[in-house]
């Protein structure tokens, strides 16, 4: 009797878990179906190595926005992920309990929250307006700042997941803290720290908003860091909201190109980092 | 070659818990001393004044005089110098996760800026053979992961990557107690071969342990020495009442 008992709940628990699975993974599923329907259909080479057409013309490509947003992804991690290292390996490692840490752990989290148009608005009037003009540079730095407290707190959370008793060993050998900090407490928790960085990453890849008062967008081929540059959210959200049905497709397929992008990059940083990586080490 | 251990009025604080009051003792150059007495005695704190790994806690504070040779390692030094000349090996094995085994033993020269292959390559194949791994690591020495060795076996690379730097001392927090009864045994005739060529302390849960490891012991209590003398004599004639009601098993 009992036993039964035991049985249906165990039933009951495990159907519920598994539902509670399947809520998560659908919309995930639902969404890449969705745009492979819709946008694969309007992928072709054109699309990878034209710039966009005027309105009229048939064909015509994203080329531009995806070497732009590159450019911009490459600015913004350049700042986001050493800065948020370099403060999480302070939060965690030697500003324990102190005044500054808690502060600066309060400002990352405020700033995790702060709406990402506040951050192109602020990078605009920071950046935009003393120079006098729309800039790719402007628009790394508004993505990069919004990387900042995601890596960092990832990394503060990661480092102190390390056993204290793997720091005493350093310790204990002579090593001088900095040196066993960086060569022992970071490395060992390095897997942890890339992941936090690939989130903050793929999470301001996607980003519209801080780019529109400071990358612009640009309907011509340009990488210069001091004029507007084109990316691929940007042109996304202008091809979506006009009237054209081709404009249309092709911001399915933009949608398409930039989540695979993502993928892609993400995949590739931790195939990279796990290279090397020793037979039972955890 | 091992060196001798003078300890005067060392006092050690947690905050404002007075964990050690008080110790007087010398320990012997070469020898193995092996100190024992119930849990939170203060044997742990003590062995951990002799390297300064107790002042790596904010709170904790020490008074006193310890001598490892003729180096007062309090006044005449930096704690990184001290740590290199007395090597410690903890409780659970600590191998660097992330290491490969000859990264692990190579770690504390390596760290230390030290970088002549050749003479890394004898270093490590020296101190493993002290610690004796070497004949059940040789194959895969940078191909395997310290972590990835079985638990006796992860204490035993400590005991090398603690060797490898060539201290003169080597404290051992009850190296063995994590570990099964093979392992151990495999710990103590270690024991015994190393403390030709180092001064071993070593703390310890197991009675039989000390009394089959060590030349002297000392029994602590309450953050006090109470008894320090041949093992011989502590464990068949102990002058104090406290010591022998202890080592008889009537309390601790």
């Amino acid at each position: 009797m009992r036993s039964k008992v035991r049985a249906v709940t165990d039933g009951a628990v495990t159907a519920l878990a598994v539902l509670a699975t399947l809520l998560v993974v659908t919309p995930l599923v639902a969404i890449f179906v969705y745009l492979i329907y819709k946008g694969a259909s309007s992928l072709n080479l054109a699309f990878f190595t034209q710039i966009p057409k005027p309105v009229g013309e048939a064909g015509g490509g994203m080329a531009n926005a995806i070497v732009g947003s590159g450019v911009l992804l490459g600015i913004a991690s350049l700042i986001g992920v050493p800065v948020g290292i370099g403060g999480g390996i302070y939060l965690a490692e030697f500003g324990r309990g102190t005044k500054l840490a808690n502060a600066i752990r309060f400002t990352a989290d405020v700033l995790n929250g702060v709406p990402s148009i506040v951050m192109g608005i602020a990078a605009y009037s920071l950046i935009v307006l003393p120079q006098g003009h729309f800039s790719a540079f402007s628009g790394g730095v508004a993505l990069g700042i919004m990387m900042i407290p995601t890596v960092c707190r990832t990394s503060e959370e990661m480092l102190l997941m390390v056993p204290h008793a793997v720091r005493e060993a350093a310790l204990g050998l002579g090593v001088p803290n900095w040196r066993s900090v960086l060569s022992i407490t970071v490395k060992t928790a390095s897997p942890g720290i890339i992941t936090g960085c690939m989130l903050a990453f793929a999470r301001v890849a996607g980003e519209t908003a801080p780019l529109i008062f400071t990358a612009l967008g640009n309907a011509f081929w340009s990488t210069s860091l001091k004029e507007p540059i084109a990316a691929l959210p940007l042109q996304i959200y202008v091809y979506a909201i006009s009237p054209y049905d081709e404009w249309h497709r092709l911001a399915w397929a933009g949608a398409l190109v930039l989540i695979a992008l993502i993928v892609i990059a993400v995949s590739l940083v931790r195939y990279v980092t796990s290279r090397g990586v020793l037979k039972g080490a955890s | 070659m091992g060196v001798g251990i003078e300890v005067t009025d060392l006092n050690a604080w947690y905050g404002t818990n007075h964990t050690l009051q008080d110790i007087n003792l010398k320990i012997p150059a070469n020898q193995a001393t092996a100190l024992i007495g119930p849990s939170g005695c203060g044997k742990s704190t003590f062995v951990r004044c002799l390297n300064r790994m107790h002042e790596t806690n904010p709170i904790a504070r020490v008074t006193g005089t310890v001598l490892i040779g003729d180096l007062d390692i309090y006044n005449d030094a930096k704690p990184v110098e001290i740590r290199r000349r007395v090597g410690m090996v903890f409780q659970r094995p600590n191998p660097f996760p992330t290491m490969s085994i000859y990264d692990n033993v190579a770690s504390g020269l390596k760290l230390n800026g030290y970088t002549n292959h050749r003479v890394l390559d004898e270093i490590v194949e020296k101190s493993l053979k002290n610690s004796a791994l070497w004949d059940e690591v040789k194959d895969d020495l940078k191909k395997k992961s310290g972590a990835s060795l079985s638990g006796g076996q992860q204490q035993r690379l400590c005991i090398a990557r603690a060797l490898a730097v060539d201290p003169e001392v080597l404290l051992m927090d009850e190296p063995a107690s994590a570990l099964d009864p093979v392992s151990t045994s495999k710990i103590e005739d270690l024991i015994f071969q190393l403390k030709s060529q180092y001064t071993i302390v070593i703390v310890t849960h197991n009675m039989q342990q000390a009394a089959r490891v060590a030349e002297k012991t000392g029994f602590f209590l309450n953050g006090r020495m109470v008894e320090f003398d041949s093992t011989h004599k502590i464990f068949t004639n102990p002058t104090d009442k406290r010591t022998e009601d202890y080592i008889t098993g009537r309390f601790g």
